[in-house]
């Protein structure tokens, strides 16, 4: 069927099977392949997209549900990569292997919309549905508090970065 | 002691590049038997190897060989080479090899990169500083001891003068390439890049979803393939309704796959190719497939557990160590200890399930895929479609995850006999119920202990009969495998190492520490119960057995199994002063026995020694009444030689391994069932969240006077018993049967 809906702000028309998910929709029909296939039953989130600005698993978005929204993907978060959660990320080599840390940082962009300075309780319950098989969580906490100071140098942060700026 | 001898009659080719510039290889001795692991044991002689490429506006373009699996090798050895060619960090792009013998050694596995490559890359980037030096020393008439190098640059001090590296690359090139061997290496406390925090070369593409998976790879006119393999392991197919599959939206073929019998290559089942991946799986779903199961069809786990346990009272198989007299010192004993341990098939899981594009086209074979054995790779797919080696082409690609799932190639076979049979290129997909069916598994493990202590407190005597599996009835499986030197063989005057072997079907090998990732669960935690039953300190009982003299002095470097980091590990065999230091530091830096925790709150140790890396780890454990677990805090103390290459990697690889190790014990399990697995999914085979994480995982180095080794593997094995002696200290249980939530533990 004929799918009509927006990816980072472009209109996009789809001729796809009604139940094909989202996930293989923009992987292989739109031919963006940031959005990660691991599990394709909601329990990884190496799928997450923003739809309508929420954190969605795309692997369980089938194309006929996604008519008129509004995605985004890891391609569309920044058009100059400087999304403060991108520039956080660099700052700190988050990925180990990187193959889950598209869906991490859309999961904790739509984090950081609702709640801008989050506390590690609010990050983890945020977060939990994306696993890291590497175990970068430490360096996602301190990402999403370093992304949330980059978005308000003014608030003090709830983490001090001076050690890992020493780091680096 | 230098464990290796890498620069022995090695020398290095130079060529012209197209365009201008200088390519530097460097060719070196094999480093016989050091990637002692995986199916690629006994293939090709390993060469490293390393290029560098020098362009005319100063632009430094560096190879990274390896397999980037996360370890960050891609940014690592880089580092090397920049390092001696004495150039700024931020002129060099760093770009992924394919393979090719020119490049020499290309795998991921062992935490060999490090130790293998530590001296060849630092030579191969200071020949070339030193062809480069030569070449102004030319071109100034000035002598060479005149002249020193600084961010890409030949400087003349007593003229003031200066030339950039990309000015001297042609004339470099008619320089006699030195014997790396005798090149002068920086002092380490000249180093610029080496020591310094780097980032991940690929992490700007990767935090805006650039293609660099294999996953994502793209070849004209692909078309998608999905590949059922009978559920029971080796199991062929009789029979299948391929003509109804061919009718169905999408398919453009359907077809039988005989397959082969080893469990790692290509085995039977059915092709299902369509237009996207969403129709071949949807097409795959309308399979009916009558198997011809094979003999794995009874094996189980329960089978498995009753048999360990019948076998457990008899004589062991074999004896695979004896010293003293253990049955008289047991009789003796002031105290004996005897406790039965377990742990369970696991899968590797890496979030990027298996998949792999192939095209073929006049008898050659085009591969992109993410392998941490390409060369095997390329061995395994030539032999499946009866052509040369040489036919086949590997395109290596980023990695997500490998844990050893990759150091198996049966994928890149099925994608090449898959595109070959269909006459198109094919990307083939496996799902997560895919990956998870169809592993090379941790091999579980049975240990039978009896430990006996005298009435000072002093461990005389341990003797374990383990029970392992076999697959031909007359060898152990690669990594399923106890040696001989195995701690704490040599230290107890009396000791016995008995093995017996349960025939089985099930496909295992070599995954993150392999040989030490149950094993040091098994002998830290029952290292504990002695410590208790002693009543002693579970600290300096440890550090008392350390310093106890040695049984035999001078371990075998070569019983080390072939696990490749038990017991003995590859290099320099077992140094009781190097675990020592660790496990002071560890004391030390988490304040052990000094600081009042809360009651339900406890610190539990464990130390093992992988891979050539000394780790002592000290975790802080919280365990309410409904027995849910909160690991605080962790401290590490590490012992991998006199450098840490990467700082930021290397605290990155530390992490990893505790959370990775954390769901080994907490939850990870693959139960056989009628000889298949029968988890399919991250619901039924959970790995850490975040919510479960730490809050700290403290690493700290101890820089003893070593040469670098590995950090991808060796930090996980302590941390299993490190939590559950937490546990044990926290609640007076002893768990000895992974994973824990089989005794009713969960996470906080």
């Amino acid at each position: 069927m004929k799918v009509d809906f927006t990816v980072n702000g472009k209109a996009v028309s789809v001729d796809v099977p009604p139940d094909m998910p989202l996930l293989w929709v923009l992987r292989e029909t739109l031919h963006m392949p940031g959005t990660k296939f691991g599990c394709g039953v909601g329990q990884c989130g190496a799928c997450t997209v923003h739809i309508g600005g929420k954190a969605t698993k795309s692997c369980q978005v089938h194309a006929q549900a996604a008519a008129g929204a509004k995605v985004v993907t890891i391609e569309g978060l920044s058009p100059s990569a400087q999304h403060p959660l991108q520039q956080a990320w660099r700052d700190l080599d988050v990925p180990d292997c990187g193959y889950c840390q598209g869906g991490q940082i859309m999961a904790a962009a739509a984090l950081l919309a609702t709640t801008p300075n989050p506390t590690d309780a609010q990050i983890d319950a945020a977060m939990n549905g994306n696993l890291c098989r590497c175990g970068t969580y430490l360096r996602i906490r301190q990402g999403i508090h370093r992304a949330a100071q980059i978005n308000n140098p003014a608030s003090k942060g709830r983490l001090s970065t001076e050690k890992l700026e020493q780091a680096l | 002691m230098s464990p290796l001898a890498l620069d022995r009659r090695s020398f290095l080719r130079v060529s012209a590049l197209a365009g201008g510039g200088l390519v530097i290889a460097a060719y070196l001795d094999p480093v016989s038997d050091l990637f002692a692991q995986g199916p690629g044991r006994g293939g090709a002689p390993l060469v490293p190897t390393v290029f560098i490429k020098i362009a005319r506006d100063g632009r430094v373009t560096i190879i990274g060989k390896n397999p980037e699996i996360g370890q960050g090798v891609k940014t690592t050895l880089p580092m090397l080479i920049a390092e001696e060619l004495d150039v700024d960090w931020s002129a060099v792009t760093v770009e992924q090899g394919d393979l090719d013998a020119k490049y020499g050694s290309q795998g991921a596995g062992g935490s060999t990169a490090v130790p293998t490559n530590w001296m060849p890359m630092r030579q191969v980037g200071a020949a070339a500083r030193q062809m480069l030096v030569s070449a102004a020393a030319s071109a100034w008439s000035v002598p060479e001891s005149e002249l020193t190098t600084a961010s890409g640059k030949v400087l003349h001090a007593a003229s003031k003068r200066s030339v950039g590296y990309g000015e001297l690359a042609d004339k470099a090139l008619a320089m006699a390439p030195p014997d790396p061997a005798s090149v002068k290496l920086k002092d380490p406390k000249d180093f610029k890049i080496i020591g310094k925090s780097t980032l991940g070369v690929d992490t700007p593409a990767i935090v805006v979803g650039k293609p660099l998976f294999s996953i994502d790879a793209v070849v004209p006119g692909m078309l998608y393939a999905v590949f059922q393999r009978c559920p029971v392991f080796g199991g062929t197919v009789a029979s299948a309704n391929l003509d109804q599959i061919k009718a169905m939206p999408g398919v453009k073929d359907a077809f039988v796959v005989e397959g082969g019998t080893a469990l790692n290559g290509l085995m039977g089942g059915v092709a299902v190719v369509a237009d996207s991946w969403w129709l071949a799986q949807k097409a795959r779903e309308q399979l009916k497939v009558t198997w011809n199961e094979g003999r794995a069809a009874t094996d189980s786990s329960d089978a498995f557990a009753a048999k360990a346990q019948a076998m457990s009272g008899g004589a062991p198989g074999q004896v695979t160590r004896k010293d003293g007299d253990p049955n008289a010192a047991f009789a003796s004993a002031a105290k004996v200890v005897e406790g039965a341990y377990f742990y369970p098939f696991l899968s590797h899981a890496p979030l990027e399930p298996m998949n792999a594009t192939a095209s073929v086209k006049d008898g050659k074979v085009e591969i992109w895929a993410g392998t941490q054995q390409p060369g095997s790779g390329r061995n395994l797919v030539a032999q499946t479609l009866g052509i040369q080696p040489d036919d086949v082409t590997i395109h290596m690609t980023r990695i997500g995850g490998c844990f050893g799932r990759r150091l198996a190639n049966d994928y890149l076979a099925e994608a090449a006999w898959i595109a070959k049979v269909a006459g198109v290129p094919v990307h083939l997909q496996w799902t997560r119920e895919d990956d998870m069916g169809h592993d090379q598994y941790r091999p579980a493990g049975f240990h039978f202990l009896k430990g006996g202590v005298d009435a000072s407190g002093k461990l005389v005597a341990w003797a374990n009969h383990f029970v392992t599996f076999t697959l031909d009835g007359q060898r152990g499986t690669g990594s399923g495998t106890v040696s001989a030197t195995e701690f704490p063989a040599r230290f107890v005057p009396n000791y016995q190492l008995g093995t017996s072997m349960i025939q089985f079907g099930v496909p295992t090998g070599p995954m993150r520490a392999p040989g030490s990732n149950g094993i040091a669960f098994v002998m830290q935690s029952f290292m504990d119960e002695l410590a208790h039953a002693a009543g002693q300190d579970p600290i300096a009982f440890r550090l008392a057995l350390l310093s106890n003299p040695l049984v035999q002095a001078a371990p075998d470097p070569n019983a080390g199994g072939r696990g490749g980091g038990a017991g003995g590990g590859f290099a320099g065999g077992w140094d009781p002063s190097r675990m020592r230091g660790v496990l002071e530091l560890v004391r030390d830096k988490s304040g052990w026995g000094k600081t009042k925790l809360p009651a339900g709150t406890a610190m539990g140790v464990a130390f093992h020694q992988s891979h050539a890396g000394f780790f002592a780890e000290v975790a802080e454990v919280s365990v309410d009444a409904s027995k849910r677990v909160r690991v605080n805090r962790v401290w590490v103390a590490a012992d991998v030689g006199r450098q840490i290459v990467n700082p930021i990697t290397a605290e990155a690889q530390v992490q990893s391994s505790v959370i990775d190790g954390m769901s080994q014990l907490m939850s990870y399990g693959i139960t056989i069932g009628k000889g298949r697995a029968m988890e399919g999914n991250f619901d039924e085979y959970e790995p850490v969240r975040i919510s479960q994480a730490p809050k700290e995982i403290h690493a700290d180095f101890l820089l003893s006077d070593n040469n670098p080794t590995g950090l991808g593997e060796p930090a996980l094995p302590p941390i299993l018993p490190a939590i559950a002696n937490a546990i044990f200290a926290a609640t007076g249980q002893r768990v000895r049967t992974l994973p824990l939530a089989k005794s009713g533990y969960s996470w906080a």
